[in-house]
Parts: C-alpha cells; structure tokens; sequence
C-alpha cells in the first residue's frame, strides 16, 4: 500500500468510517423492499426469501470470497420515500440494489439506478419498466407484457368467451396489467363488457360485483392485490357469480385462497410463481422457507430468493465486483438450475432486462392450488 | 332495484360501522378536546387482541371477552393516563401529534409482534344470504347492522336516561359548573374513554371478519370516522351517527352508479359542501369561542 493510501485508511478508520465500500471482505446489496404499508405482505415475502439464499450464499463463503451485506431499507410502499431510500444507499456505492416489489417505485427508482449505472434486480410486474429503454433493470417475474398473452389464449381456446369483464386495481401495477390484457383481449376479438378498476387496500366489493354481475360475460378477469382478492373472491361467492373467474398469480396464492375461506374454489388463472409447481426443487424450497419462517411462501418469496441466486451467478460468471459489467453481462444471460441450483427454474433475461421462463396454468380444488398445465418459455 | 337494495343494505351495514368510530371521536372531543388521530388504529388493535387470545387457546366468546376487557384497559384506560392527561396542559395541538405517533407505533407494532400478513377473522354470524325481493342481503351485514344500532340505543340511553348519562353531559357542556355542581368531572372523562375503548372494540369484532385482521386498517377507518364526524357535526353523537350512514351509503351507491374510480372523491365532495354551507355539521351546534 502505498504511503498516501495507508495514511488515507489510517484517517478512515480514525473517523470510524464503516462505508460498505471500503468492507472489502463484504459486499454491499442494499435492499429496498416494501415492509409497511399496503405492499408490506409482497416486501416482507420477498425479504424473506432474499435473506434465506444470502444466509445459504454466506453459509457457503459468499460470493468470489466475499460475504453479502444487505441492509434492507423501507419503502413504506410509498414511491416517495423509495427513491429518498435508494438516494441513500446510492451514496455508499452499493454493486446491486434488490427491489422494490411495486411497480409504481420501481418506476420511479429505475432512473436513479440508471443514471448511477447500478443494475437493479426488482419485483414490479408493471409493462412499462422494461419498455423505458433502461438498461440497469432486471425483473425477477414475468412483465405484464408476457403474462397477459398466456392468459388471453386461454380464455379464447380454454374458457371460449366471447365477452370478458375486468377488475382491476388502480395503481401502477393494475392499470398496466389492465392496459395491456385489454389489448391482447382485442387482438382475439373478445370484447371487454365491464371494465371495472378498484382501489388499493379496498374492503367492500358489493358494488364492483354488482356492475360486474350486471354486465353477464363469459369470463371474469380479476387484476388485484392479493388481499382485496379474497375480499373481491368473498362478495363474488355472496352475490352468486357463475361466470368463470380468471387471474393471474395474485388471484390464485395460497394466501388468496386461505383469507378467501372457500370462495377460492374453481379459480383459474396463469401462475408464473409458485412453491406448488411440479419442480422438486421449487417444492423444496417452499418447505424450507416454511420451516424457517412458518407461513407459507408467495410468488414473491421465490422472486427475492432466485434475485439473490442471479447475482451469485452473473459475478461469478463475470468473475468481478463490477456493476457496469454486471449488467452487460447479465443481458442475454440464460442461468439454468444446474449452473445454479438456487435459480430453481432456467431462466433467460433479454436486452430489455424481462425474465423469461416456463410458467403454469393453475386451479383451485378443495382449498389448494392445482397446477393443470405447465407453460413453455416464450422464446422456445 | 334488487342490485340498490343489496347496496343499500350493505352501505348502510358498513355505515353503522363508520358511525361506531365516528361516535368515539365526538366523545373525546366533548369531553376532554381530545381529537384522537389514532382512532383506526384502535379499531385495528381489538382484533389482534381477540386473535392473539385464540391462538393460546381460548374459544371465539372467550377471546372477544378478552379483547373487550383489554381494549378497555389499553385504549380506555391507559390511553388517558399515559398520552392524554400528560399532553393535554400543553393544549390540543401536542396532544394531536401524540395520538399521531401513537397510530403509527400502534400500527407497526402489531405488524411487528403478530403479523404483516391479514388475518381471516371468525364472523359472528355464518356467511349465508337471505333473498329479499330479489336482492341477495348477507347475514352478516344485517347482524352488523343490528349490533351497531343496539350498541347506538344502548349509549343514547345511557347518555340520556341515567344519571351518570347526565353527569357525562353536563361535564362535555360546562366543566367548570359542573365541578361546582358536584360532579366528579375527572371520573366522568374517565369513563368517556372507557367507552370508547368499548365502541372500537365492538367496531372491530364487526369490521375485522370484513376487512380481514390487518395492521394497516385503521388508516382507511380512521379517515372515515374523522370524516364523518366533521359531516355530521363533531360536537353531537347523532351527528357522528348521522355522518357515518351518509358515508357508508354514499360510497357504495357511488361506486356502483357514478364511478368506481372516483369513490374516494365523493365523501371528499361532501365534506367542502358541508364545510363551506354548515361549517358546524349537519346536525352540529354553532360553538362561539371569546378572548
């Protein structure tokens, strides 16, 4: 080290500066995740498996030698005080920021991370985050944009409809998942009968049904968060509804279905997580974080466990500490399960930075979710 | 006609709610100028209490008891001695920002010692539906509807038709004559209190099977409330009363006949209007204040 180095680190460690950047026997990953407010159950899921694969990771030595230090920061599930979170830990030169789940603060995070060139791996699901031209995200799920289309040509060749009404919440999340099914659903002349948005955190449905019993369609399509689907799946057994209910992950959760007490039942939808899928190593998974931290886990539980795995992988393959080359690196990167167990399912991200993998087509039989059908990948 | 029935019906089921909450701002307020910014939050709490109670074992009856007893005693009790009494010498604005911070430390608390997760809470009533001209009318709205009438009857008749009733009013109207006239004036803001701590609970073993067991519910009640005590007139209980029906109804029939979008703008709407052509409520007194 040379005379001017050592005098500057002597100085640092008289000023009692722990900077992460300077722990070089650590590397720095903040995590911005959701741990209050309406997006506390996604945050909290998504900790949790982040930190059950940072404990394995660091159990087994780290990454290249050097242990994972993640703090995790609240958002509060407030857009606001996201971008003030990551603003903060941006300043200590972090290598990966992790999350956040909600679409609208990755919306707004993402032009922060790109302007400091940190790649950041997030669980929003919203279209517009990777259609900004951004080149530092990366989604642990499915985008909207390659959602939809699965669960569109299902309700035309499965369910047959020719009408559809949709419910749908309005936040980021909602709106862009309602946007863009209402496009796929014109692309199949299936015409969209009731178009129904909610709010977040809503209690009483009585009246969304009401306009959506009115409205008779084959197939009724519910885009909610998780809570206010089981409030929503309650009030649709109440009022009789007999048209077929349809959804995505969020409708068919294990969480969905115990808070629904029954009225779950014969729900179908698209499933692109789940520790329910025929994967012996996603069920495994599932057991442990159970164990571990005795609920079960959600889509966003696999997401914060496999965002966690991918960084391993791409470092180890880049064989350095470097974001900018993380983020090259990891365009195009296809990460199997042999490669990287902790992956759990092959997974391939394109120059955009969306996720493409095999997902499910799933249903609700007697209190459980039954996996019907297995998805191929979109680019095979 | 058998859609506006079932909404009215069910607006007026989650307006009887509201009106609980409602009711327990006013009686603060009358009593002891406490305007409680923590009040979702202690409707929130009961549920949890009752849950936490179930989980070690005690039948659903057993836990509601004990919920009861202990939002008494926490909400009512310990409420008053520990943030109320010690803030309110300072005037009303400390003690707003107390009630402030205590619904966050509420909230986060029972996110962090129970769960972030919502809870599925036991109803009083099956889930089953009665058929009235049509109109498919849930059990459990008409059961929450009626708890919440006869918990509204049962304070007006102890309001009004008991001597202690009496003594609370004289001390919410005039503190000062009412010491002089030998009225225990401490006591009753005590029990002011304690009652609230009773009417949140209630409110919250007939809203939780609803809105699901969740920490951050009472930031959407709380609201109500506060809005619907200002509607109807914050220094009257029939205002609140009043207020929480309108609210309950309005947002439902809103939502199905106007827009769903814009749902949380209607009370808003009602609130200025209220605000700037009865400032004091709509069954409100005008209160004049002099220096």
């Amino acid at each position: 080290m040379s005379r001017s180095g050592l005098f500057a680190a002597v100085v640092a460690a008289g000023l009692g500066f722990t900077s992460p950047v300077l722990a070089q026997s650590t590397v720095y990953i903040p995590a911005i995740l959701e741990l209050s407010g309406a997006g506390a159950v996604s945050g909290t899921n998504f900790r949790d498996g982040m930190l059950m694969a940072i404990d394995e990771i660091n159990g087994k030595g780290g990454i290249l030698g050097r242990k994972i230090e993640t703090p995790v920061l609240d958002t509060q599930s407030d857009a606001g005080i996201s971008r003030a979170q990551l603003q903060k830990v941006l300043d200590n030169k972090p290598y990966v920021v992790i999350g956040p789940v909600f679409s609208g603060s990755v919306l707004v995070d993402m032009a922060l991370t790109q302007q400091a060139e940190i790649p950041e791996i997030v669980g929003g699901e919203a279209a517009a985050i990777t259609q900004k031209g951004g080149t530092y995200v990366f989604r642990t799920s499915f985008g909207q944009q390659f959602s939809m289309p699965k669960i569109a040509n299902y309700i035309r060749d499965g369910i047959k409809a020719k009408t559809v009404a949709v419910l749908w919440v309005n936040n980021d999340f909602g709106k862009g998942g309602r946007d863009t099914f209402v496009k796929e659903m014109a692309a199949r002349n299936i015409k969209v009968v009731a178009d129904v948005s909610t709010e977040s955190g809503q209690a009483d449905f009585s009246a969304d049904v009401v306009k959506i019993k009115a409205a008779n369609a084959d197939a009724i399509f519910v885009y909610v968060n998780e809570e206010e689907s089981a409030r929503f799946l309650r009030e649709a057994k109440k009022q009789g509804i007999k048209a077929p209910l349809l959804g995505e992950t969020t409708l068919l959760g294990q969480k969905v279905i115990d808070l629904a007490q029954g009225a779950a039942d014969g729900v179908r939808g698209h499933v692109g997580l789940t520790v329910d899928a025929p994967i012996p190593a996603v069920q495994q998974f599932g057991e442990k974080f159970k164990k571990r931290f005795n609920y079960v886990c959600d889509h966003n539980g696999i997401k914060g466990y496999t965002a966690v795995y991918m960084i391993k992988h791409v470092t180890e393959k880049i064989g350095k500490f470097d974001s900018k080359a993380f983020a090259q690196a990891a365009h195009g990167m296809t990460i199997t399960p042999k490669d990287e167990p902790g992956i759990l399912m092959e997974a391939t991200w394109d120059k955009n930075g969306d996720i493409d993998r095999e997902s499910f087509l799933g249903e609700v039989v007697n209190g459980k979710q039954k996996i019907v059908a297995t998805l191929p990948k979109l680019g095979k | 006609m058998a859609s506006f029935i079932q909404l009215l019906v069910s607006g007026l089921a989650t307006g009887a709610i509201y009106a609980l909450i409602a009711v327990g701002f006013t009686l603060l307020w009358q009593t002891s100028q406490t305007i409680n910014f923590a009040q979702g939050e202690f409707v929130m709490l009961p549920a949890f209490f009752i849950l936490a109670a179930m989980n070690l074992g005690a039948p659903f009856w057993l836990a509601t008891l004990i919920g009861l007893l202990l939002s008494i005693v926490v909400l009512g009790l310990l409420f008053k001695l520990i943030i109320v009494d010690p803030m309110l010498r300072y005037g009303v604005l400390p003690l707003v920002i107390s009630t402030i911070a205590l619904s966050l430390f509420l909230k986060e608390a029972a996110k962090d010692f129970y769960s972030s997760q919502a809870q599925p809470f036991p109803a009083l009533v099956p889930a089953t539906d009665l058929n009235v001209f049509g109109a498919v009318i849930s059990l459990q709205s008409l059961a929450v509807l009626a708890i919440a009438v006869a918990t509204v009857l049962a304070l007006h008749f102890l309001l009004n038709k008991t001597r202690l009733g009496r003594c609370m009013q004289a001390t919410a109207q005039n503190p000062t004559l009412a010491r002089i006239l030998g009225i225990p004036v401490e006591r009753m803001v005590l029990y002011t209190f304690l009652i609230n701590g009773v009417l949140v609970a209630i409110a919250s073993i007939l809203i939780s099977p609803i809105y699901l067991a969740k920490f951050t519910n009472g930031e959407t009640l709380g609201i109500a409330a506060f809005l619907a005590a200002i509607i109807g007139g914050f220094n009257q209980v029939r205002g609140a009363i009043l207020g929480g029906v309108i609210l309950g109804i309005l947002d439902n029939l809103s939502a199905a006949y106007l827009s769903s979008q814009y749902r949380g703008a209607f009370p808003l709407i009602i609130l200025i209007a209220v605000i700037l052509l009865r400032p004091q409520g709509l069954l409100g007194r005008v209160e004049e204040r002099t220096v």
